[in-house]
């Protein structure tokens, strides 16, 4: 499984994860933290790709046929097995991180993520569960695109305004979930899905517009970002935008929020205890909004990533997936950004060597979602996990909840 | 406002909870009767007053084929102007009524809303209303299903967002098993038996593991789309003689089926029709009249106290959450054995989410989730209904409109659903 390593590497090596390590102790034990708090995320992983291993032997014509036989040829059946897996798997890697054109596109495919899950990771802090990351991106992506084609600009001026339009776009739709739900009690789950589907539909409603349409054409694509609001690649032979450090950025950014100042404290304090706060003399309601608003910012500013930097139009149901996706990294990270950071670069990974691994062995793309999905159950499940491995129950601490129920108002 | 006590200066005294109580059902009724005005007022300034005196709107009340009524020639702006007085009729009923029911005027009164469209938009034309009508029951059929089973769920203090998934899997393996076997009933009892199995993962990971709900709700929804649509790729791709299940034809009630408009619509349905008006009242009787329904809904409410009177909260929680599965799974079946007739990827489109709604709407209620389901189905038929008379409405904005309401009702804007206390909550008796 030489694939799952580089991940919490690249965690591991992210400054912000020093920044986050408790002062007192040597290196020593810093590292030991460092390895202990990455090893449930691991095995979540590792068991998560076993799974999908597993998933993609059985469901192969050819590799059946081998266990058809299985009794006359044992190790046929395994040796096909094994050959499927690892070629898919090794396909998935060269894709993803084997090559410097590779790493390129796993940086690209894991900027938006990254802000997405930043998105949900800071909600998570404020006690809220971002379901709507879908909706609040799409929303940011329309409000740049729209700034992109009404204005022409030079590049110094349009590109700011695009990308602080896109997240005021996702903004707005955030804090109104925030303001429905701190207003009225409504749970924000179920604001920010139908939230999602309104904004669904309104994309689709933009693109049979003028506005968003190419001249002379009825299908629902809108024009290409002019150059003047495209992220810029600053280096030639190594294809990432600026979108990706301004996503490193931005986790930085929020890492400072949560950690280091006032609002911060506010938003961890409702989360973790809305009552206490309330009996501190902080605004619940004003946090709720507050922490919405950013969230959905952060959300809208990664469906203006997207946009700006590697699909340059609108088109219908533009990447909601990531919406989806961003919650699966959320956990997987444990809602802290240095944490959202690595899982962002390992979705990217997957999502990137997806591609190629279905080109090359013809293993549909597909199976990335299922090891998604399972990598949210065993983040979330750590009894699961501990059942699996046989690992002590402090080493892997319990599972965190998120989200209250529609009754617990 | 002579209505509010009178606040003295300085911090307010908290008051009484039933002046609480008291001035919240007076906003509801204010603001019930808001909408329904503007709903009267919309009617009456959009359509009574596009519409002039010599236009007439026919109405198909026959299913192709049949003439057994005759069409139905209404004049335009008269309908819509009576129509729209009903609506602003009830606002002013709405006033006086204080009870939790007041929803039931919203609903009627967006109700003469899209009927008074409905008629205007067939001004000078033909609208095939009875279509109409079998679409949107078509289309509600699923959603309902998919309401039940988050019905039964959250009855029983289960949070479920993962009916989507469920559906999406159960469609997969009806139709899959269909086709292998050549017999639909066998498809569809494996249906039924997938979104019993994916209930049950949901029971396991949401009961045993206590993993949020809506995190587990999350992880079933992404697992079913991934799986399915890999399996679509790898598999139905390869072998597309394992996606040819067909479809259940209709089943003609003897002698019911004659009756006219009623017969054809409700009793020459195919047996997923019939099981779910079926599954919507013995449902509505059960939970509300058995001792079944009764402990359901104890372990919704307050698990402890359940408990303390020895029932057992996990079993409830386990077998409501499977059953939901299979309602669930009912209405997964219905995409490719009652209308697609094929399994697509991601076929199910959100109407897992819409089915979330309608219960919420239906205020975890069965035939309020059916009624729920009902007009959401009808915003769906209503856009095929304008596209063919060319109306200059753009589809998107009705297709958003269940969403849009849903939002209103969770807000509390047309009186407070009351939720299951407990739902989401996991219950140990270690707490």
């Amino acid at each position: 499984m030489t694939d799952t390593e580089p991940a919490p590497e690249l965690a591991a090596d992210d400054p912000l994860v020093h920044a986050e390590a408790p002062r007192d102790g040597g290196i020593g034990a810093f590292v030991l933290d460092v390895l202990r708090s990455l090893l449930g995320p691991m095995l979540a992983i590792v068991t998560a790709l076993v799974v999908g291993a597993l998933i993609i032997v059985f469901t192969d014509p050819s590799t059946l046929e081998l266990w058809g036989s299985f009794f006359s040829d044992p190790v046929g059946a395994l040796d096909g097995s094994w050959h499927l897996v690892h070629r898919s798997y090794r396909a998935l890697f060269d894709t993803s991180l084997g090559s410097k054109r590779a790493i390129a596109r796993t940086l690209v495919q894991a900027t938006p993520l990254i802000l997405v899950g930043l998105s949900v990771a800071l909600a998570f802090r404020a006690g809220l569960f971002n379901i709507g990351g879908a909706g609040q991106l799409i929303v940011g992506a329309m409000t740049a695109a729209w700034v992109g084609i009404t204005f022409d600009l030079p590049t110094v001026v349009h590109l700011p305004l695009a990308l602080v339009a896109g997240t005021l776009g996702g903004a707005a739709v955030g804090g109104l979930i925030g303001f429905l739900k701190a207003r009225t009690g409504a749970h924000e789950v179920i604001l920010s899905i139908m939230l999602n589907f309104v904004a669904l539909r309104l994309l689709d409603y933009a693109l049979t517009r003028d506005t968003f349409r190419r001249p002379g054409r009825t299908d629902p694509i809108s024009p290409e970002m002019p150059s003047s609001v495209r992220l810029p690649v600053p280096i030639d032979d190594f294809r990432v935008h600026l979108g990706f450090p301004l996503a490193l950025l931005v986790a930085w950014g929020v890492w400072w929020l949560l950690q280091r100042s006032t609002i911060g404290f506010r938003m961890r304090a409702v989360g973790a205890n809305p009552h206490a706060a309330r009996y501190a003399g902080m605004g619940v309601a004003a946090t709720t909004v507050l922490s919405m608003a950013m969230a959905g910012g952060l959300a809208g500013l990664g469906g203006t990533s997207i946009l700006l930097g590697s699909t340059p139009r609108l088109t219908g149901g533009f990447f909601a997936s990531v919406g989806f996706d961003a919650i699966a990294l959320a956990l997987l990270g444990r809602a802290t950004p240095s944490g959202v950071v690595g899982a962002g670069i390992l979705f990217g990974a997957l999502q990137a060597g997806a591609t190629g691994m279905q080109v090359q062995t013809s293993t549909p793309i597909d199976i990335i979602f299922v090891i998604q999905a399972l990598i949210i159950l065993f983040v979330a499940a750590p009894a699961i996990i501990r059942t699996i491995w046989r690992v002590k129950e402090t080493r892997l601490g319990a599972g965190q909840r998120f989200s209250a129920g529609w009754g617990a108002q | 406002m002579t209505v509010a006590a009178p606040t003295p200066a300085g911090p307010a005294p908290q008051p009484a909870p039933d002046v609480v109580e008291e001035t919240g059902e007076r906003r509801h009724a204010l603001i019930v009767s808001g909408l329904c005005f503007l709903a009267g007022a919309g009617a009456i300034v959009l359509f009574g007053l596009n519409s002039s005196f010599d236009q007439t709107s026919t109405l198909l009340l026959n299913p192709r084929g049949s003439t057994a009524l005759p069409e139905l020639e209404l004049p335009t702006k008269v309908a819509s102007f009576a129509l729209g007085f009903g609506a602003v009729a009830l606002g002013v009923r709405a006033l006086r009524v204080r009870n939790p029911r007041i929803t039931v005027f919203f609903g009627s009164a967006l109700g003469l809303f899209a009927l008074t469209l409905v008629i205007w938009a067939a001004r000078d034309g033909t609208g095939a209303l009875y279509g109409l009508v079998a679409g949107s029951l078509q289309r509600a059929t699923p959603i309902a299903l998919g309401a039940l089973a988050g019905v039964l769920c959250e009855r029983a203090g289960v949070v479920n967002i993962a009916i989507e998934g469920m559906m999406l899997a159960a469609a997969f393996g009806a139709a899959i098993t269909a086709s292998a076997s050549g017999s639909l009933w066998v498809g569809l009892i494996c249906g039924l038996g997938v979104g019993a199995l994916f209930g049950a993962v949901h029971a396991v990971v949401s009961i045993r593991y206590e993993v949020d709900q809506i995190v587990g709700g999350t992880f079933i929804n992404i697992f079913a789309l991934g799986l399915t649509s890999y399996l679509t790729a790898r598999v139905l791709v390869e072998y597309p003689d394992l996606n040819q299940p067909g479809t259940f034809r209709p089943l003609a009630v003897p002698l019911l089926s004659d009756i006219p408009f009623v017969g054809p619509l409700l009793f020459n349905q195919n047996v997923f029709g019939y099981l779910m008006f079926a599954l919507v009242f013995f449902l509505a009787w059960a939970l509300f009249n058995t001792r079944w329904g009764l402990r359901v809904r104890s372990v919704g409410e307050h698990p402890r106290a359940a408990d303390t009177v020895g029932i057992n909260v996990r079993a409830v929680r386990y077998r409501n959450v499977m059953l939901g599965g299979v309602a669930a799974g009912l209405g997964g079946a219905w995409f490719t054995l009652s209308s697609a007739g094929r399994f697509d990827e991601n076929m199910t489109n959100g109407k897992g989410f819409i089915a979330l709604a309608a219960m919420i709407f239906g205020r975890w209620h069965p035939v309020g989730a059916f009624v729920a389901a009902l007009i959401f189905g009808f915003s769906e038929q209503l856009n095929d209904y304008l596209a063919l008379l060319d109306t200059p409405i753009p589809s998107q904005f009705l297709l958003m409109a269940p969403y849009v309401v849903t939002i209103v009702v969770v807000a509390g804007l047309v009186g407070r659903p009351r939720v299951p206390a407990a739902s989401g909550k996991p219950y140990s008796r270690g707490d």
